[in-house]
């Protein structure tokens, strides 16, 4: 039966998006540390951890895209899982710190200290095993999504209402984060790591090692997301995604497939933010920012949703011009994003990805007239989001 | 030696300067002071009614302070000071004076009866004063320093007073002075009790509790009932204010989140930039001042009013330009509307935030919505009320629209199911067009309003965004009696929540409130009806 799913996921386009991810994650380490640098092909270690942070960013449009692109459900809170994943590797690393804070104290963190604590909150414990700690990635984020999905899904919270009450979730989580009394260190958050599994967090092949885990796990996510999505249970996904009600009707229990594939999501987008915080060596509340999490939405529809490679390409690619235009333009990054934001969902609501099917097909079939399977099929591609919230049209 | 003598004359002419500008008797003051130090008892009691006859306010610290035993006699130099908490200050100009090391101070001795004199003497001066002002903080010091000795006095003044205030405030001093007078009896100290509760407002609870601590064992029962029944009209006040303070936030909300339930209403559409047409409103507003105090300063105090229509027209083109330009083209498509107005909104911050800076930008208030008023106790400051009767206005002007004029029924009709709107010949895209241009005009009249509670900045709509969403999720769309009932409650829920948790976790509080509400009504407080199973 799972090999059977193995088989049905591998289909061709996931097998070559795993094979040159698992690719990545051997070629880049050997080219970062066999190849001397000076010598053509080396790759420095700040573009090894830069593109680390990319690729735990293409993880969470990956996840972002499983419950956007498939399922229909606009998450604008993915940061908040993906916060809350980076929080539980940062409570894993600020105990791992031990007595070599400015503060000295064996158990204590830096922040508790200065903040007059005298022992460690009941929260924080078991976090300075490595293992408790990464199951706290899953466990958190997954329990936070599958209670909150619980209730909403249930009650047939849908469309731009669950949109906002995902954004009302990660904006009470900032707000909370942002409390010094929480004890998560507050407005600073979590920084001034030291180790990771006895290795050194600032050391080139622990970095190089973290890049490797990250390509890794993104080659894994879109195994899982793969076998998902081609599985029958994936058919039901898109069949939520684009009529509810009907699929409601014929007898699936729509709230359930919606509440697998939004926790799936949040775990996933946990792992992304426990392999993201050790490459950038911090977390604080900003994560939980509304912002961010729209931002990831953007990456998502960029690279093309629906689709399993696009979030990823979405991701890395909004993220370097990101980069290019902080350094080159910095106060013209947010026409730009804003700029991407509408151009996006006015010419390309299918993203880079559906524009290189678009031009591929075409040149492809032009002579042939489209058979009715195909035509039904872009029809429906067109527009996913409308079906799940029909708004009439208006009559023009 | 010349320069010495020229320095000397300086001196001089600059120590009788002063002198000559004083009131009645010009050199009498300062002499009669210098004298108090060598007069015997007689002697001061002559200079003291001598004082008082000048009725020259300036005397008013000498007395008090010779009544209070702080008026000194530095023996070395001479000089008639007053010994202060925390310096040594000159008994006339009120000015620090340093008296070297030499000093030697000596008080300047009075008996009880030179003490009546004098109590009597700045009584005279102050709570016969005729002018209300001074009388009533004449009263408040003796509210302050209860002294029996002032009894007859307060009574004399008492007797000849007019004004309410004053009357009031005096009546609770004389009882606050009974009630800790050790020596009165115990029936007219328990008497003296209500006066205080009457008069001395919110002073009362702290005078009562010190005088509970050393009152004899009769009077304790009531002055602790007295206490108890302070405390709860207290707690009715608070919770009054808590009410007044939720009120003025929630018609906040109320500004902010109506334009953007009659867009979410009539085309379905979340309006990111929603608080960005707000930031505009409040820029305009900026602008329009800016221009007025430049060409026209006499219309300062009305340009606020004259920035209301213009806030309006301005968010309200820029709205129907967005809707044209963006939002028509995604119909059918709530989530991308979403993302589109997301990244106007980025473009628009970013736009304002190049023109004018990312600091805050000030507009004044007019003379009229400055200050603030006691109401039975309430502290209500005039922007804030202003701002409540605002938000009253454009809700029932809203009403109105949407209830009385042919744009009202048809983007009611419109809201209620489109296609048959349109069948029935309404030009859905024009009512849609005018809607978004209505709702972001609404955004800008609220911006006006928020230049005088809020900083200008190209971060103000962010601040008010995530809280209207709350308010048209709360209260349901397609009818602006739930927005108006959301924002409300919302304004008052906070206000209450945070004085037990914090104005943090309150907030938390209330998001979590609210996403619990919606699984009990998905569709907010007053949903429309209807009967597809998608709506």
């Amino acid at each position: 039966m799972l090999t059977q799913a193995l088989l049905r996921a591998l289909d061709k386009k996931a097998v070559w998006v795993i094979g040159i991810f698992l690719a990545v994650a051997i070629l880049v380490p050997m080219a970062n540390l066999l190849i001397p640098p000076g010598q053509f092909g080396h790759v420095p270690t700040y573009m090894v951890s830069l593109f680390g942070k990319y690729l735990s960013y293409a993880m969470l449009a990956l996840a972002l895209d499983l419950v956007w692109g498939y399922c229909g459900i606009l998450s604008l809170g993915h940061g908040a899982f993906f916060a809350l994943g980076g929080y539980a590797m940062g409570m894993y690393l600020m105990r791992q710190i031990g007595s070599r804070g400015v503060y000295g104290n064996p158990v204590l963190p830096d922040f508790m200290v200065f903040l007059n604590w005298k022992e460690l909150p009941w929260y924080w414990l078991g976090f300075d095993n490595f293992w408790f700690a990464m199951a706290m990635v899953v466990v958190v984020p997954g329990l936070l999504a599958f209670v909150f999905g619980f209730f909403a899904f249930r009650s047939r919270v849908t469309g731009v209402y669950l949109s906002i009450m995902t954004q009302a979730m990660t904006f009470a989580l900032l707000l909370a984060f942002f409390r010094n009394d929480m004890g998560f260190g507050g407005n600073n958050g979590l920084t001034d790591f030291k180790d990771i599994l006895g290795a050194p967090v600032q050391a080139q092949t622990t970095r190089v090692a973290l890049f490797a885990a990250t390509a890794v796990a993104l080659a894994l996510s879109v195994l899982v997301c793969s076998m998902i999505v081609n599985s029958k249970l994936g058919k039901v996904m898109i069949a939520v995604r684009d009529a509810e009600s009907r699929t409601r009707f014929i007898g699936y229990r729509v709230e359930y497939v919606k509440l697998f594939a939004f926790t799936v999501s949040a775990i996933m987008a946990g792992i992304a933010g426990a392999l993201y915080v050790p490459q950038v060596g911090i977390i604080n509340p900003g994560e939980f920012e509304p912002g961010n999490s729209i931002e990831v939405v953007i990456w998502a529809a960029v690279g093309g949703r629906g689709t399993l490679v696009g979030p990823i390409i979405g991701a890395i690619a909004v993220n370097l011009g990101k980069s290019w235009f902080t350094t080159a333009f910095p106060e013209f990054w947010l026409f730009a994003l804003g700029a991407l934001f509408i151009f996006v969902t006015l010419f390309l609501p299918k993203g880079i990805v559906g524009l290189w099917q678009q031009i591929f097909e075409r040149r492809r079939k032009t002579p042939a007239p489209p058979s009715p399977s195909q035509s039904a099929d872009v029809e429906r591609g067109k527009d996913p989001a409308s079906f799940s919230n029909p708004q009439p049209r208006p009559a023009e | 030696m010349l320069t010495h003598f020229l320095r000397l004359a300086l001196l001089t002419l600059s120590l009788l300067l002063p002198a000559q500008f004083a009131q009645a008797q010009p050199t009498d003051i300062p002499a009669r002071i210098a004298a108090m130090g060598e007069a015997n008892l007689r002697e001061l009691t002559s200079i003291v009614t001598d004082l008082a006859a000048t009725g020259d306010p300036a005397v008013v610290p000498v007395l008090t302070a010779l009544g209070g035993g702080n008026l000194y006699l530095d023996e070395t130099s001479g000089r008639i000071v007053i010994q202060g908490r925390s310096a040594i200050t000159d008994p006339l100009t009120g000015e620090e004076v340093d008296l070297g090391a030499g000093a030697d101070l000596s008080r300047i001795r009075v008996n009880n009866s030179l003490r009546r004199d004098i109590a009597s003497a700045l009584a005279g001066m102050t709570l016969m004063s005729d002018n209300p002002a001074t009388r009533f903080s004449a009263a408040q010091g003796f509210l302050a320093k209860p002294d029996p000795i002032n009894i007859p006095l307060l009574d004399e003044a008492i007797a000849a007073e007019t004004d309410s205030n004053v009357l009031r405030l005096m009546q609770a001093a004389r009882a606050v002075t009974i009630l800790s007078d050790s020596e009165a009896g115990i029936e007219d100290r328990r008497a003296a009790v209500p006066g205080v509760v009457a008069g001395a407002g919110r002073n009362a609870i702290t005078i009562l509790t010190g005088a509970l601590a050393n009152a004899p064992d009769e009077l304790r029962p009531t002055i602790e009932a007295a206490l108890a029944g302070l405390e709860q009209s207290r707690a009715v006040w608070s919770a009054l204010q808590n009410v007044w303070f939720g009120v003025s936030l929630g018609s906040v909300l109320l500004l902010a989140a109506i334009g953007l339930a009659i867009t979410f209403g009539v085309m379905g559409v979340i309006n990111m930039a929603h608080g960005e047409m707000v930031m505009l409103g409040a820029y305009t507003t900026f602008l329009v001042q800016l221009v007025i105090r430049q060409s026209f300063p006499g219309l300062l105090d009305y340009s606020l009013l004259i920035a209301l229509p213009v806030a309006f027209l301005v968010t309200g083109a820029i709205g129907v330009g967005i809707e044209r330009g963006i939002i028509r083209w995604l119909y059918g498509r709530p989530l991308e509307t979403l993302l589109a107005t997301w990244g106007l909104s980025l473009i628009l911050q970013q736009t304002v935030r190049s023109i004018f800076g990312p600091t805050n930008q000030m507009v004044i208030a007019p003379t009229w919505m400055s200050g603030s008023t006691d109401f039975f106790g309430l502290a209500i400051t005039y922007n804030r009320f202003w701002i409540v009767i605002f938000a009253l206005i454009v809700f029932f002007m809203l009403l109105l629209i949407l209830n009385r004029t042919p744009l009202g029924l048809q983007m009611r009709a419109v809201t209620q199911n489109r296609r048959m709107a349109s069948s029935m010949g309404i030009r859905t895209p024009f009512v849609d067009a005018m809607t978004f241009g209505l709702g972001s005009g609404i955004a800008g009249l609220a911006g006006v309003a928020l230049t005088q509670i809020d900083n200008i900045s190209p971060n103000l709509g962010q601040n008010y965004i995530i809280d209207s969403f709350m308010v048209v999720v709360f209260g349901g769309v397609g009818n602006l009696w739930g927005t108006f009932v959301g924002a409300l409650t919302l304004g008052i829920a906070n206000k209450f929540l945070e004085p037990y948790a914090g104005a943090v976790l309150g907030k938390i509080l209330i998001l979590v409130l609210i996403i619990l509400f919606i699984q009990r009504r998905p569709r907010g407080l007053f949903a429309l009806k209807g009967r597809a199973v998608e709506q």
